[in-house]
């Protein structure tokens, strides 16, 4: 909607009587590119965000509330930002998996794997926590590579090849435990998903820093041509010297590193490697943020920003209904809503309709 | 000839790998090959059998549903909250329950189709709706003691002295027949099978391609509430989380059958194919026990790599053709 109201600004330029012709501007196939903030859409889910906030404080003037307690802040939006950063940095690499026209259905399990590598990794004496990171990362890495491998060279579609990892990535979590829940005590690898620097909280700072530095590597080097390039259109890229295959591959290999960051917060965060519940669902809440930002499924352009934003509103979201007293189980269906309002607010007939909509009632 | 043979590659494939599962479990332990176990097969898979029945028809046409185990969960606690807490007939609950299947998977088939969405996050969407309203109609187990409940899932026909076929396989083997029926002897099969294959070419032939694909997602709706039925006969109450991740396993199961994810090529045969490979693995490391069920999981995901790049190669030997 607030595309048509630009475009009506656009077509009508103050107090100049030879406007030009207005079907002209109607008819034009794709939308000029939208510039500006107040176009972005990563508008619409900060509006959301915004929404849930005031539906929060009608019912609890303390909501925003953030008090300084032993040295740190402490408050309802900083737990919110705290329990967001898993998400945020899965969203991350879904994002980009997204962007080339894949989709990346095996990071809750993996999850899952790599919290379980870490806690093995403590349980087993290992005491360097730079080493504990590695090894997770390297997991997560290694089953992101084949993942890319069997899309980018063995041709497998993206849904069913990261099907595999969905699929076993919680047995072989489970046999790498021992089927146990596994406790962990090691400060310096708790302090990763409950610490706080600055005052703030170590993930959030964590996933923000990560979302920095990917939109600078993307913007520095061709890496974000190459992959709008490659979920434009793989074999067109191919053709004008585009590693395609390679691209796909990478895009994989960073969604599974992203996993690992987030396998190794949600562990520090509960202090505990479950095999069956760590990364539950957390695959669909990524793909969730990644929508509600603003990419579409179809790939080709993408938006950091959005999904960023989009993993906090899944996060506020949730708060909300526990703060309304909703179940939390049953807080899936507002998503599942969520989720819906945003497809048919993309789709293109629904556009249509809209558009037809403002332009019958303009000329009135 | 060599591409008629080709088609049912994967099939023979399927029915080979089958063949080397039961016999080596059948070697390793005695008392695998046996008519109960056979049996149980069937029984212990039925609501995963139904399900992935339903679910071959949307893969067929190209499309998937992650919305199935979220139904099963769904139709399990509704049907138990109508008989338990307000007096309905049980049949009468499943009925219900059956056509909510079908209203769900039109609406989002409809979704789908009209607005041009992806399967994916629809379906998504939707699995996230269904299993939040089950949980909001309560979180608790409901047992049944409904004296029709009760007899239906004490049901059985017997086969021989020792073993017997619970309403439950009864029901497996029933929708078996009528989705092998529906997928390959009628026009609506057909029309899934073209769609599958290319729904720009489907669309060319003036195939009705709206209400195949609606009809293929409301029939599995339909398929995913008899599994939620057959699977609250089975457990014997109403629970909310029942058929958590069991559209993973349906999609495994059906990828496993030789049905390509992509659509257009596969056999419902090879999904009760699937079915009884997913049970033998689950069965042999039940027997074996010194394996923990996380083994289950990893099998099945071994086997669906294999049968993925499998297919990977015959589609492309299909091509270069």
């Amino acid at each position: 909607m607030s595309d048509d109201a630009a475009g009506e600004r656009r077509s009508a330029p103050a107090g100049q009587p030879p406007a030009p012709p207005r079907a002209a501007g109607k008819i034009s196939g794709p939308a000029p590119a939208r510039r500006g903030f107040f176009r972005s859409p990563v508008l619409w889910p900060i509006a959301g965000i915004l929404l849930l906030v005031v539906v929060n404080l009608l019912r609890d003037p303390t909501f925003l509330k953030v008090t300084i307690f032993e040295r740190h802040f402490f408050g309802v939006p900083i737990d919110l930002l705290n329990h967001s950063a898993p998400i945020m940095v899965l969203a991350l690499g879904m994002t980009l998996v997204i962007a080339t026209g894949g989709i990346d259905l095996s990071v809750g399990s993996l999850v899952a794997i790599t919290g379980a590598v870490a806690a093995m990794a403590m349980a087993r004496g290992v005491e360097s926590l730079p080493l504990i990171v590695a090894a997770a990362l390297g997991c997560g890495a290694l089953a992101g590579a084949i993942n890319g491998v069997l899309v980018a060279y063995a041709g497998v579609q993206p849904i069913v090849a990261t099907l595999i990892f969905m699929v076993a990535g919680r047995g072989i979590a489970q046999s790498l435990t021992g089927g146990n829940v596994i406790l962990i005590k090691h400060p310096a690898f708790e302090f990763l998903g409950n610490g706080f620097f600055l005052a703030l909280p170590f993930s959030a700072l964590l996933a923000a820093a990560l979302y920095g530095v990917a939109q600078l590597g993307l913007r520095r080097t061709a890496g974000r041509l190459f992959i709008e390039a490659v979920g434009d259109n793989p074999v067109a890229s191919r053709f004008a010297g585009v590693p395609a295959a390679r691209t796909t591959c990478l895009v994989y290999i960073v969604s599974g590193i992203c996993a690992g960051i987030a396998g190794v917060l949600v562990a520090s965060n509960i202090r505990t490697a479950d095999p069956l519940q760590a990364g539950q669902n957390m695959e669909l809440d990524a793909i969730f943020a990644v929508v509600v930002g603003g990419t579409a499924l179809t790939g080709g352009r993408f938006l950091l920003s959005g999904s960023f934003v989009g993993a906090l509103l899944l996060q506020t979201l949730t708060v909300t209904m526990l703060f309304v007293g909703v179940k939390p189980e049953v807080a899936t269906v507002p998503k599942a809503l969520l989720i819906l309002l945003v497809c048919l607010l993309q789709s293109e007939r629904t556009r249509g309709w809209l558009r037809g909509l403002f332009a019958r009632r303009a000329p009135a | 000839m060599i591409a008629r043979w080709q088609r049912h590659l994967t099939l023979v494939a399927t029915a080979f790998v089958l063949a080397v599962l039961y016999t080596t479990a059948a070697l390793l332990y005695p008392g695998f090959f046996s008519a109960g176990v056979l049996a149980n097969l069937l029984t212990d898979n039925a609501a995963l059998g139904i399900a992935a029945v339903g679910l071959t028809l949307v893969i067929f046409s190209g499309g998937i549903d992650l919305s199935v185990g979220a139904v099963v969960g769904f139709t399990s606690i509704f049907t138990a909250t109508l008989v338990q807490q307000h007096g309905f007939h049980p049949a009468t609950a499943a009925v219900l329950a059956l056509l909510i299947g079908a209203a769900l998977g039109a609406t989002m088939g409809a979704i789908i189709h009209f607005f041009r969405q992806p399967p994916f996050l629809i379906t998504l969407a939707g699995m996230f709706f269904m299993r939040g309203c089950a949980f909001w109609i309560t979180t608790e187990q409901l047992p049944f003691d409904h004296p029709f409940f009760l007899k239906a899932s004490a049901f059985a026909v017997p086969l021989g002295k020792t073993f017997s076929l619970p309403a439950t396989a009864l029901a497996l083997l029933a929708v078996l027949v009528i989705g092998s029926v529906l997928a390959h002897l009628t026009r609506f099969g057909r029309n899934l099978l073209a769609l599958g294959g290319s729904e720009q070419s489907a669309l060319l032939m003036g195939l009705p391609i709206g209400p195949t694909k609606i009809g293929a997602y409301a029939v599995n709706g339909v398929c995913a509430a008899i599994a939620g039925v057959v699977a609250t006969l089975y457990t014997g109450a109403g629970n909310a989380s029942l058929g958590l991740g069991l559209e993973l396993d349906a999609i495994a199961v059906v990828v496993i059958g030789g049905t390509l994810l992509t659509g257009g090529r596969g056999h419902m045969f090879g999904t009760l194919l699937g079915v009884l490979i997913f049970g033998t693995i689950q069965s042999a490391l039940l027997f074996d026990g010194r394996l923990n069920s996380a083994w289950v999981r990893i099998v099945v995901g071994a086997l669906l790599l294999a049968f993925i790049l499998l297919q990977r190669f015959l589609v492309r030997g299909l091509r270069r053709r």
